[in-house]
């Protein structure tokens, strides 16, 4: 029972957290790593982990999220999110997973596209220049599913 | 047990193909392997991604990621994904006579 191989996808980051912003990178990385084509679609507040000023300086969200086991009333601490930050980026590094801004130099170089939403861009003022320089284009969703065309789609 | 014959010598290999002892191992298999899957001749580059794997390997204990070839290998990402087309990390471990990469990255 030989399954049809997938060959490429396409994966919209919309969450700007860290731990909103990983799996989308790593997944989206573990593609081009098996040969399979890959799209990166950042959206909302996931066009953080592509803009400048922000890639470098993702947080982990440490309210409302009972996985954390952290009372939330504790993760309103200040300085809290900063801690489970630093926790969260040493495991990775064990593991040899980059920061975002490297990692999205890896999946860029290894030849993924990346792209910006368009319809966030314009909400939040935005323009290419707020972009890392991996970012290839600002596009709108019909534009996506262009793109998308005859892969898979992955929401995170 | 699964096993292969390369360029004159039998080893023992898993059911994807990898050899099961780094130590079976030398250049003129690296050379039949790669032909096997389609990477032709090797170049000089593809040997200095071999042997960083392989004395990686033998130091750490583990297969180098893809980032680690690039910031202690001194392999750009760029240039892995051109020589190992299809899957550089799998590939290169595969010729370098190292088991499955079992890691995310």
């Amino acid at each position: 029972m030989a399954e049809k191989k997938i060959e490429k996808v396409s994966i919209v980051i919309s969450k700007g957290s860290l731990e909103g912003v990983y799996p989308g990178l790593i997944m989206a990385n573990g593609a081009r790593m098996e040969g399979i084509e890959a799209n990166l679609f950042f959206t909302f507040f996931g066009l953080e982990a592509i803009m400048k000023k922000r890639m470098k300086k993702l947080k982990v969200a440490t309210v409302g999220n009972p996985a954390m086991h952290i009372p939330s009333l504790l993760g309103i601490i200040p300085g809290m999110s900063a801690f489970a930050t630093s926790q969260m980026k040493k495991e990775m590094e064990k593991l040899d997973i980059p920061p975002v801004d490297e990692f999205i130099e890896m999946i860029h170089d290894a030849g993924a596209n990346i792209y910006a939403c368009k319809a966030t861009v314009d909400m939040f003022h935005l323009s290419m220049d707020d972009f890392c320089e991996q970012t290839d284009a600002i596009i709108n969703v019909g534009k996506f599913y262009e793109v998308a065309a005859g892969g898979e789609i992955i929401f995170t | 047990m699964a096993t292969k014959t390369y360029a004159g010598k039998t080893v023992e290999v898993d059911d994807e193909g990898f050899l099961k002892n780094m130590d079976d191992w030398n250049e003129d298999i690296a050379k039949e392997i790669a032909g096997e899957i389609g990477l032709g001749e090797l170049t000089e580059m593809h040997w200095k991604v071999i042997n960083f794997m392989r004395n990686d390997f033998k130091e750490k204990g583990q297969i180098p990621t893809i980032r680690r070839m690039k910031n202690a290998g001194g392999v750009p990402t760029k240039d892995l994904y051109d020589l190992f087309p299809g899957g550089p990390a799998k590939k290169a471990a595969l010729v370098a006579g190292l088991g499955k990469p079992q890691g995310c990255v």
